[in-house]
């Protein structure tokens, strides 16, 4: 069976390649049919952010690529309640909310985990 | 015990030098490496145009004739490396560079290979930030 692995992002878009690096090992993980978690932590919950305007600044759109999650068969999807919270957004749609005691548990359950 | 390292640091940052220590000490203690994957600024830990001050330790170096000397797999992710003009001889001549700045032991190669190194392996380690 293969080897499940969670990728912890907690970069903004905005910050530098991170964010978008994170979400290649989700996306290249997924076109191998591996079982991959993704959890936006910290800074990277703003990659969730509704209405960004990555053009703003001369950015490209880190939305098309999260969009591309469920194609490539990647369903689980968290983000971290406390980081949303502390950051005022709202819970989005596109990501499960998950507390610490839950985060947690969540690390435990995954057999590799990378942070970026 | 079977090990994938990742490291996602430059030369100059203590991580990376900590993640050299650690693959030597991996393999002196009898367990095997299967492969290093270098990822985000983790590619400039390959570059051989590092040039370290006389008193300084040169880990890219280090890191090179580790890597040699071990026989290991040592994998630099093209598209970090593109991004961050780590250019082997091919990719300089793709996109017409006149540098070039990684050569053997190490290899360009895609995400696969990070994906491969985890299903593997025992443990994925990885090693990043300063």
């Amino acid at each position: 069976m293969s080897k499940s692995l969670l990728v912890i992002s907690r970069q903004a878009p905005w910050s530098g390649p991170s964010a978008r690096e994170a979400l290649d090992i989700v996306l290249a993980g997924g076109a191998f049919d591996l079982p991959i978690g993704l959890l936006f932590l910290d800074d990277g919950v703003f990659q969730l952010a509704p209405h960004q305007d990555a053009k703003a600044v001369q950015q490209k759109d880190l939305g098309a690529n999260l969009q591309a999650l469920g194609l490539f068969g990647i369903d689980d999807v968290f983000a971290c309640s406390h980081s949303l919270a502390e950051r005022g957004l709202t819970p989005p749609a596109s990501a499960q909310p998950l507390g610490n005691e839950d985060i947690c548990r969540l690390i435990d359950r995954y057999d590799q985990v990378i942070t970026l | 015990m079977k090990f994938a390292i990742a490291l996602y640091s430059a030369a100059h940052a203590p991580s990376s030098r900590r993640a050299l220590l650690f693959a030597q000490a991996a393999l002196a203690g009898g367990h095997e490496i299967v492969r290093l994957f270098f990822y985000q600024d983790g590619v400039y830990s390959a570059s051989n145009n590092i040039v370290a001050p006389q008193d300084e330790q040169d880990i890219a170096r280090q890191w090179r004739e580790f890597v040699s000397q071990h026989q290991l797999d040592g994998v630099v992710c093209i598209a970090a490396a593109l991004r961050r003009g780590v250019l082997n001889a091919e990719e300089a001549m793709r996109y017409q560079r006149s540098a070039v700045n990684l050569e053997a032991p190490w290899a360009l190669s895609g995400l696969g290979q990070l994906h491969d190194a985890i299903q593997g392996a025992d443990r994925l380690i990885c090693f990043g930030g300063p």
